[in-house]
């Protein structure tokens, strides 16, 4: 018997059930469809987190003062007064001398008001040097960032966040223009595009100053952050390294400060989402399981109906082995079907939510979906033996018999 | 052509044991019209049964054309009687989702047979039953003496050496059933084996050979001379 025939007469036969295919088609579908709508979901939020992470920046090393490895200064720090040593300018001007090490942008951040004429605005005050724009990946709208001056000079220029430009200059050019950021004056240099929330900072709503200016603005000698950008991935472990010796051998041997990697944080969420879609993804199969048991329920009645048909097919001549093949290629169309069916809606919906929330990337992974297609038909087919097993050994004689 | 030798069928009911068949001896030659008659209960299905390869014999020795056939495997009996074996059954047993090509194809389509070849000749078979019109039509949409006619076809489309009928006209009407009737015996003189199983001593008398079971025996073989 070719297999085109095999296929042919199995799916005549689930045409004659209607109702019943279309149910079994249903019950198989959805679990398919449940597992690559739950994986996508979870793997878009994966997606997300990590994302935002890097945008942080690429091979991205932050710097913050102290020790993170007891809570604040710890009892003992508490007792005799120890705090951690601020990070200062000589400190990051230090950095900037490491091979490993690319970029390095000090951070000052605060809050303010900036004002033009009568119009007054509440901002974030971000203090840091030119190469900010490089190490966040920001985008200028018009103009120019901050010089690249040394990081100690007070300069009288800022940047604004594309919201903050254009509520202070609804209908005139900003650039060039002198704003009031709390006491000092300063001449507007560019603008940043729009972008929303990018990285670790609101971009639309800050005011951008060279780091002098802000550390004088809030009196302070230290650096909020240090963002280090290493030349390269390899090389994060190198950097890492370089920014301890170098803040410890500034700090009398003192190892004072905390470097976050950003890939680090980033491995952990990835493997932390991982699990939970795996979770989620065996969750979702077990529906596919109780499709197969749906599957063998129902061929089990099916070949209780069909029985005068399998003696028939019997006395024509056909071989057991035959009669199993028919009824497991049942089976296996439904499941197959089902599975492709229910890889349809589930990728329709992914693709509902998608333009629904834009900012999260919903995508079942591959290995989701092949996985679901492929537990669909495996138990399809596992689910299917038992009856077609019961179908290929039914006494020829009995079957004949029964109408 | 067909040769038993002591051939018993006994079944189980409860704890005892029933000889629906006990200890039949029969030789038939290829080409032979037989009627077998006897009343319900007798074994004359169970013989046909048995002489069909759908059921085996619990003792005994059955040789078909040349083969000795008992204590075959399901596989090789299956063989045997999609190659050898033609069945007409009373109540037809045709698909009810085929057409009447669809169901006379099928032995073919079991057999592996090219798709092309196949309805040619399952359409040949279908015009020598006089059905040529009608043979996309359902069994549902056939009457009576069609849809036996469509099983004839059926029946015929391997090309058996004998053809196997259990009551063939029991659900008919006495036209369609004489229909029925004269199609086999053409095919029958023509050369195929027929051997039909019957209550109605009109339709048993029309046999060249005449077998009469009682009490899982065959106790009268008598041969009408022509």
């Amino acid at each position: 018997m070719k297999t085109a025939d095999t296929i042919r007469l199995s799916l005549q036969a689930l045409r004659r059930y209607p109702l019943r295919s279309t149910m079994l088609l249903l019950a198989i579908s959805i679990g398919v469809a449940a597992v690559v709508m739950l994986t996508a979901v979870a793997e878009g939020a994966r997606r997300y987190v990590t994302g935002e992470f890097a945008s942080l920046g690429t091979n991205l090393l932050i710097a913050l003062p102290g020790r993170s490895e007891t809570a604040g200064a710890g009892l003992q720090g508490m007792l005799i007064g120890e705090t951690a040593r601020d990070l200062t300018l000589e400190d990051v001007i230090a950095l900037t001398r490491s091979a490993n090490i690319a970029r390095v942008a000090p951070i000052v951040i605060g809050g303010g008001t900036a004002s033009w004429r009568s119009r007054e605005r509440d901002i974030t005050v971000l203090g840091t040097s030119a190469s900010l724009l490089e190490v966040q990946h920001w985008t200028l709208g018009r103009g120019r960032f901050l010089p690249d001056t040394d990081m100690d000079v007070l300069s009288p220029v800022c940047v604004l966040g594309g919201v903050v430009a254009e509520e202070l200059f609804p209908s005139r050019d900003p650039l060039g223009e002198w704003i009031r950021i709390g006491d000092a004056r300063c001449r507007v240099l560019g603008v940043l595009a729009q972008a929303g929330v990018t990285g670790a900072f609101n971009t639309d709503e800050v005011v951008v100053l060279p780091i002098a200016n802000v550390q004088q603005m809030f009196n302070t000698p230290g650096v909020f952050r240090i963002f280090v950008e290493a030349v390269s991935g390899e090389r994060i472990p190198e950097a890492r390294h370089d920014i301890i010796e170098t803040i410890k051998a500034r700090h009398q041997g003192e190892e004072d400060v905390t470097v976050i990697s950003q890939d680090a944080i980033i491995t952990t969420f990835n493997s932390i989402f991982g699990v939970i879609t795996a979770a989620l993804a065996a969750i979702a199969g077990i529906s596919l399981v109780v499709a197969g048991i749906l599957i063998m329920n129902v061929m089990l009645v099916a070949v209780s109906q069909r029985t005068s048909e399998i003696g028939l097919l019997k006395a024509i001549g056909a071989k057991n082995r035959q009669i199993l093949g028919l009824f497991l290629t049942e089976a296996a169309c439904l499941s197959v079907l089902g599975g492709i069916l229910g890889f349809l809606i589930g990728t329709f919906a992914a693709f509902v939510a998608r333009n629904l929330y834009p900012i999260i990337d919903f995508h079942a992974p591959e290995w989701a979906s092949a996985a679901a297609l492929g537990v669909a038909v495996a138990s399809g087919l596992v689910f299917g033996i038992l009856p077609a097993r019961r179908a290929a050994r039914l006494d020829p004689v009995l079957a004949l018999q029964k109408r | 052509m067909i040769e038993l030798r002591g051939i018993c069928r006994d079944y189980a009911v409860g704890d005892q044991t029933v000889h629906a068949l006990d200890h039949v001896d029969l030789a038939i030659a290829s080409g032979e019209y037989i009627s077998l008659m006897g009343p319900s209960g007798s074994g004359k299905s169970t013989l046909l049964n048995i002489i069909g390869l759908l059921d085996r014999a619990t003792a005994g020795t059955y040789v078909l054309a040349g083969d000795d056939v008992s204590g075959l495997d399901d596989n090789a009996l299956a063989g045997h009687r999609q190659s050898k074996i033609g069945f007409i059954f009373q109540s037809f047993h045709l698909v009810a989702r085929l057409n009447a090509l669809e169901n006379v194809e099928l032995p073919l389509v079991l057999a592996g047979a090219d798709a092309k070849e196949r309805r040619a000749r399952a359409q040949r078979m279908l015009e020598s039953v006089g059905l040529g019109p009608r043979m996309h039509h359902r069994p549902d949409q056939l009457s009576g003496g069609e849809r036996q006619r469509v099983a004839i076809a059926r029946a015929i489309v391997m090309e058996p050496t004998v053809l196997l009928a259990d009551e063939p006209t029991g659900n008919l009407d006495t036209a369609s059933g004489g229909e029925v009737l004269r199609i086999i015996e053409q095919l029958n003189r023509d050369g195929i084996g027929l051997v039909v199983v019957t209550h109605d001593p009109e339709v048993g008398r029309r046999a060249a050979r005449h077998l009469k079971m009682r009490d899982g025996k065959v106790f009268s073989d008598d041969r009408r001379e022509s």
